[in-house]
């Protein structure tokens, strides 16, 4: 198994509590809280000076196709980058842990909208119903805590949230009302983090510093303090950190034979197995595919229609901004409290949403850019504006769902290598026109709700140009019924090579109009269940 | 190379008495606030290290007045008590030396522009004077044959970017002087909230 994330760790847990024996390479280290604190410049949201938790900047590199056709060398601590993580417990272990299940037209955008031009929107080839099981068992396993009793559009669910949902802040109460006020449906945020002791891990102690770190207490639910350990507990999985994965070998006859990786000294080694599962995020999981050739898959595992790499999608983050006339701070990290999803789907004439939520705290740094249009950014203005409103900014942001397009990929530059001698990602395209349409609408519904709010003056944030993929990442290897068009069948088994899986959000066909992370879990699970039930000691039945 | 001490410059702004006692005020109700009853600070001193990695003491000048110019002293610290220098300083011997010699050309540039507009080095100017230069590279405005690699707007975003950094990031950087940008804003800190961060202790809360 190639990557201990997300997916990684849930996959690591079911196949080893299954009895098979599984080996999980990761690149980076365990994460501990102490190594790199609350320190808002080596933190995973703003790594000015790192990434806390991988990957570091001297052996790690990508190559960005400018808007222009040039190209760029970028870094992991550098935006265009679009790192998520390298670490046991990847992603999740400094996420914000917002745990959202996607609703069931997100499975099913196509049917829904129609087709798109210049987009390969599509239906998923599962829908949510087959994945409801596998959404409680992520929210039973990893702990979520949440209340949808005033959510009307959230998607049906047989069994409560195992913990109680967490209370408003002062931000969020403003919220609540205001969009009650409105008739919209606020509710609060469900979150993979704790509101009560759960699992032999203690309630949230409320960090400021929260998205972007480790919790100190693991408070915060990762698959490094909840599956990766179950895995280790049965003695049938062995974590071998430090380890970079090179290729996936696979033999004349199109069956994957293991991989080729290197371990922290740099030795490299083959490690042979019956199957292979790679999670190692929808842009490493693309490149390891593409870097995997062979007799019958000349153009990388996977890869005979040229559709691992393409659709890159993450998410685009729009809303607004508020200046309040009093003070709205508290201090209650991580701050996000409540949301609605009046506007997730049913908007007039666009195609999809996102929800929108108040935001996690601004550390002084990230601060200094909240500014209005026009504001002075340097001199006693700042200076000014920053003990002015610090604690008087009222925010109000959200993922919008979107919509994915064939030229947005991840490719691999042949020119330029890693530290190992692997070629690295190649990122280019950008994302489609229709983002930029649905994120107007949605800046607009967040101002509308900050001035009633009361908000004394009010500005909307915009989508930058370029490409999307970042923290939420996904859509490289997508699954579907149809080989021609798809990377894996519904059960994340690649076409053509029977005993190699994905387990991450490269299958994702659409990314829903929230934060993916459930959905990246409930998958592996279902991927999981898939292996274990298929595999006969040797082969699929 | 690297020289001794730099001292302050005479265009750099003056510490009045009247703000002198302002800023040991601010410290130490900042610090009691945050800690406890032990005044651990009492007042704030100037800050440029005793020694640079990667600047010289001549390059360090002009650089300390800018920084200054984009977070200046008032009631509160400003980037040259917060060691914003030390911070860039730092890093560029560091994480960050892929821009090191974009500060070495943006510098040269600097005064090469002040020197055409002012006939004095930049941080010999008034502060006053030193604003409206500022202002110009910021906007694009000053002559532009001076500038080549980096230019004036992309030198003018990077030193604005790391003094930001510098002054309200962590002090173990070198900049934001014992917490100084934190105590303007009202910010405790050492965060008591998720502190107890020892086995059991997070339990007893819940």
């Amino acid at each position: 198994m190639v990557g201990a994330g997300a997916g990684g760790g849930v996959v690591a847990k079911e196949l080893s509590e299954a009895g098979l024996s599984v080996v999980l390479l990761e690149r980076g280290d365990w994460p501990h809280y102490d190594a790199h604190n609350d320190d808002e410049l080596v933190s995973q949201r703003t790594p000015v000076l790192g990434n806390p938790y991988g990957p570091d900047d001297a052996r790690h590199r990508r190559v960005v196709v400018n808007e222009d056709g040039s190209s760029s060398v970028v870094l992991p601590s550098e935006g265009a980058y679009s790192n998520n993580a390298g670490c046991v417990g990847g992603g999740t272990v400094s996420y914000g842990a917002m745990a959202w299940r996607y609703m069931p037209q997100d499975f099913r955008m196509r049917s829904t909208y129609g087709t798109v031009k210049d987009s390969t929107l599509d239906d998923w080839p599962i829908g949510y119903e087959d994945l409801e099981p596998y959404y409680e068992k992520a929210e039973y396993e990893f702990g979520v805590a949440g209340d949808y009793a005033d959510n009307p559009f959230g998607a049906p669910r047989r069994k409560p949230f195992p913990m109680p949902a967490f209370p408003y802040n002062r931000e969020g109460q403003r919220v609540a009302e205001a969009t009650r006020r409105m008739g919209l449906h606020p509710f609060p945020i469900p979150m993979l983090r704790n509101s009560v002791p759960y699992n032999g891990r203690p309630a949230c102690i409320h960090m400021r510093s929260c998205v972007g770190f480790a919790c100190p207490v693991d408070a915060k639910a990762g698959s490094q303090n909840t599956v990766i350990p179950r895995a280790l507990a049965t003695g049938h999985c062995e974590l071998r950190t430090g380890c970079v994965v090179a290729e996936v070998l696979v033999d004349d006859r199109g069956r994957a034979q293991g991989v080729r990786y290197f371990d922290r000294e740099g030795q490299g080694w083959e490690q042979l197995a019956d199957l292979v599962v790679v999670s190692a995020s929808a842009t490493e999981t693309a490149r390891l595919l593409l870097n995997s050739r062979s007799k019958l898959f000349p153009n990388g595992a996977g890869n005979n229609n040229d559709w691992v790499g393409r659709n890159l999608q993450g998410h685009g983050y729009v809303g607004a901004f508020g200046l309040a006339s009093d003070e709205v701070y508290e201090e209650a990290g991580p701050g996000a409290t409540v949301a609605f999803c009046d506007f997730n789907h049913g908007n007039p004439g666009l195609v999809g949403g996102g929800m929108l939520a108040n935001e996690f705290i601004a550390l002084p740094y990230v601060f200094c850019d909240v500014r209005p249009p026009g504001e002075p950014r340097w001199g006693k203005a700042h200076k000014d504006f920053q003990r002015q409103y610090y604690k008087r900014v009222m925010r109000l942001y959200g993922p919008i769902q979107e919509i994915p397009n064939f030229s947005a990929r991840v490719s691999v530059d042949l020119s330029v290598k890693d530290a190992w001698g692997i070629p690295v990602c190649r990122l280019s395209g950008s994302r489609h026109p229709h983002d930029h349409e649905l994120g107007e609408f949605m800046s607009g519904k967040a101002e509308q709700v900050l001035k009633e709010m009361g908000a004394t003056r009010t500005w909307r944030g915009r989508l930058g140009p370029g490409l999307s993929g970042g923290q939420h990442q996904a859509g490289t290897c997508r699954m579907g019924n149809d080989p021609a068009t798809s990377v894996t069948n519904r059960n994340g088994q690649v076409h053509g090579i029977d005993n190699l899986f994905i387990a991450d959000a490269s299958l994702h066909v659409t990314n829903g109009g929230f934060n993916p992370v459930l959905t990246i879990l409930a998958v592996a699970y279902w991927v999981s269940d898939h292996i274990k039930s298929g595999w006969k000691g040797g082969g699929f039945s | 190379m690297n020289g001794g001490p730099v001292q302050p410059t005479a265009g750099a702004p003056g510490l009045s008495r009247r703000s002198a006692i302002k800023l040991i005020a601010v410290g130490s109700l900042g610090v009691a606030a945050g800690v406890g009853a032990t005044a651990l600070v009492t007042r704030i001193d100037r800050s440029e290290p005793s020694r640079y990695f990667a600047f010289t003491p001549e390059e360090a000048l002009p650089l300390v007045a800018l920084c200054e110019q984009l977070i200046p002293r008032d009631d509160a610290a400003g980037a040259t008590d917060a060691g914003v220098i030390a911070y860039i300083d730092r890093q560029l011997a560091g994480p960050l030396a892929r821009h090191r010699g974009t500060y070495r050309a943006g510098i040269r540039s600097l005064q090469l522009t002040s020197q055409r507009l002012y006939q004095l080095p930049f941080e010999t100017l008034g502060f006053g004077q030193q604003t409206s230069l500022a202002a110009m590279l910021e906007a694009g405005l000053s002559p532009e044959e001076l500038w080549g690699e980096p230019s004036q707007k992309a030198f003018f975003n990077l030193v604005l970017d790391h003094t930001r950094q510098g002054f309200y990031g962590s002090p173990r950087h070198g900049g934001n002087r014992d917490y100084t940008s934190y105590r303007m804003l009202g910010l405790a800190y050492p965060n008591l909230i998720g502190q107890n961060r020892y086995p059991g202790a997070g339990r007893l809360g819940g």
